[in-house]
């Protein structure tokens, strides 16, 4: 097989609060020898917070984020839902509004870079998925989670809107997703049956609404434990990040204790391969992982 | 098995319940050979027509423009005389669940009380308010430019798909939802309209407006006539910067805090974005998640804070790429 090599854009959770994804994902495409370039030039994507606030800005920001892929002549990759859907969307709007693409750089040549809609944005999971093949990952399970079940989580940015994200995640049905659960049977896994896997953690309004964040969790929460998961996983570090850290907060508000692991794609693929816990972070989980895997 | 081709045989479960008279629904099981060219409705009208003529649902253009026929199917919210079965059963296999758009307020089978959409979609002054010269001397020419800011959000439907696929609609009864935030946005965007700040002034109540929205996606992908409410949201939150109607709130702080942190790193300072929305005060409610995060190596402190590599470049792009200020 050709060797995959990738512009990785690690978004800012990926370096600050969960610093154990970027771990998780270099120590994997290590050992799948895939080679992800840093984009250490990058800037926040602005999370669609910035995109409420200044459009023409967060346009910017973003098509500079991918002129430094294509300057690498690399296909960039996510490892965070949201940093996915604000970078696909910013260049689906600039590859088909040639007006739009022009003012925007305007600006970027300014600073001497230009944006030309040569580089596609996908997330890490579907160049696991498309590109690298489960079926070549299944070949390299030393460590088959068959002990336990898994709850795929699949994060709204990474499905909806479908008519976007479609371009780059492998037709994905997002009333029916099955990108994760599908992961999960590669690695030796057993996959949870449960409705919330599709729907919203809540992140978003965790601030102004810490309410709806909490009952939006919960609901997912408990219907995975309910359907006998023993451990959740996402590709999205804003999931991981309210599932993992706010179970507190979460079992107040919904009057039952909520209490599962939580683990990122990559520590989910790391544990498979064999990885040592230490170098997939799993000791900067908040909640840890009770059982032997 | 299909035993001609464009032929499916199907079971088709459908939610019923009469709340004059059950106490719970029920699931009643259809078996039935759907063509290749069905639509859902085609097969509600075959339900009522050849087998129960008791089974209850809305219908009425049978083209995609009244809105009335709305249900979900496997929980995909649908517009029964749009949705194909036989794409339907491409997704969710040879057994679909046909059920009204929201079960706690079904009052027959697919007919449900919507109450609470129309009430919303009241509470945003859906119309244009003018004063109108009843004896004008020239045309009031509204550009094309003008028109077309309005045009898509204008084609709703009212089919209630997007308010019934709602997260928050589900558990905050007080926000108005993806459908009355689209209107809003039809209104606001109408050069005619006299009232657009006080409809953004209302709408960035915390709790029911706009800044409630948890950005998942769900009503652009349930809209039946593509529409992107989503979208008509961010407009909306981008014009009260622009109309310089925001009110000083978390969630403003919050949005307009990310350029702030853009501008000194490049990446987000997590920490400092956090006490900027909350206040010195607010922020203190964090410190519980805060020690669980800093035991677990989970928190960067001020002083080593990533920075973007050419940083310049951002504070550049940030100073001379502003379109608001705030």
């Amino acid at each position: 097989m050709k060797q995959l090599k990738y512009a990785l854009y690690t978004g800012c959770t990926a370096r600050e609060s969960t610093p154990e994804l970027l771990k998780s994902t270099m120590a994997i495409a290590k050992k799948l020898g895939i080679e992800l370039v840093l984009l250490d030039e990058a800037s926040c994507c602005g999370a669609s917070h910035l995109q409420d606030f200044d459009d023409g800005l967060s346009l910017t920001l973003n098509a500079r984020n991918i002129s430094y892929a294509e300057k690498l002549e690399l296909p960039m990759v996510t490892i965070c839902n949201t940093c996915q859907l604000n970078t696909a969307l910013a260049k689906d709007r600039l590859d088909n509004d040639e007006a739009l693409k022009a003012k925007i750089n305007k600006n970027l040549a300014e600073v001497g870079l230009e944006y030309k809609g040569t580089s596609e944005v996908k997330h890490f999971l579907y160049a696991l998925q498309d590109d690298f093949g489960y079926e070549n990952i299944a070949k390299l399970v030393t460590n088959p989670i068959s002990d336990i079940n898994v709850a795929s989580f699949y994060g709204c940015h990474n499905i909806r809107p479908s008519q976007l994200q479609n371009k780059t995640n492998g037709g994905e049905n997002p009333y029916k997703p099955v990108s994760l659960d599908n992961l999960v049977l590669a690695l030796g896994g057993n996959t949870v049956e449960y409705e919330s896997k599709n729907k919203c953690c809540g992140f978003h309004v965790e601030l102004q609404n810490p309410t709806t964040a909490n009952k939006l969790s919960g609901t997912a929460m408990l219907d995975a434990i309910d359907n006998n998961a023993d451990v959740m996983v996402t590709p999205c570090p804003l999931c991981h990040l309210r599932m993992d850290v706010q179970q507190h907060g979460i079992s107040k508000e919904v009057g039952r204790e909520v209490s599962i692991p939580v683990l990122h794609l990559p520590q989910m693929v790391g544990i498979a391969l064999g990885i040592e816990p230490k170098e997939l972070g799993l000791h900067h989980n908040v909640t840890q992982i009770g059982i032997n895997l | 098995m299909s035993h001609k081709l464009g032929i499916k045989k199907l079971k088709i479960k459908v939610f019923r319940f009469n709340k004059e008279q059950d106490y719970l629904p029920h699931y009643d099981l259809f078996e039935m050979d759907v063509n290749q060219d069905e639509l859902v409705l085609d097969i509600m009208n075959r339900i009522k027509w050849e087998h129960d003529g008791s089974f209850s649902y809305r219908r009425s253009c049978r083209h995609g423009i009244c809105g009335s026929c709305s249900v979900k199917v496997n929980q995909k919210p649908t517009l029964a005389c749009k949705d194909n079965v036989f794409e339907l059963v491409d997704i969710f296999g040879e057994e679909l669940v046909i059920e009204p758009q929201d079960i706690k307020r079904a009052y027959k089978d697919m007919v449900i009380d919507k109450e609470n959409f129309w009430n919303k979609y009241n509470s945003i002054q859906p119309y244009v308010v003018a004063h109108i010269d009843e004896f004008p001397t020239m045309e009031n020419i509204i550009t094309q430019e003008k028109a077309e800011l309005l045009e898509e959000a204008d084609y709703c439907i009212s089919c209630g798909n997007c308010f019934y696929a709602c997260p928050v609609v589900e558990v905050n009864d007080e926000f108005v939802g993806p459908m009355a935030l689209t209107k809003a946005w039809r209104f606001n965007a109408d050069v005619r309209d006299d009232v657009t700040s006080q409809r953004l002034d209302k709408l960035q109540e915390i709790g029911s407006g706009i800044w409630d929205c948890v950005k998942c996606n769900e009503c652009a992908q349930a809209c039946p006539k593509e529409l992107s409410p989503i979208d008509k949201i961010t407009k909306l939150h981008q014009q009260t910067f622009q109309e310089k109607r925001s009110i000083n709130n978390v969630a403003v702080r919050h949005a307009v805090g990310f350029k702030w942190s853009i501008q000194k790193h490049g990446i987000l300072d997590e920490g400092e974005l956090v006490r900027y929305s909350e206040g010195n005060i607010g922020v203190l409610k964090h410190i519980p998640e805060a020690i669980a995060m800093f035991k677990r190596g989970k928190i960067v402190m001020p002083w080593n804070m990533p920075k973007s590599k050419n940083l310049s470049e951002i504070q550049k792009l940030v100073e001379i790429s502003s379109t608001v200020n705030y």
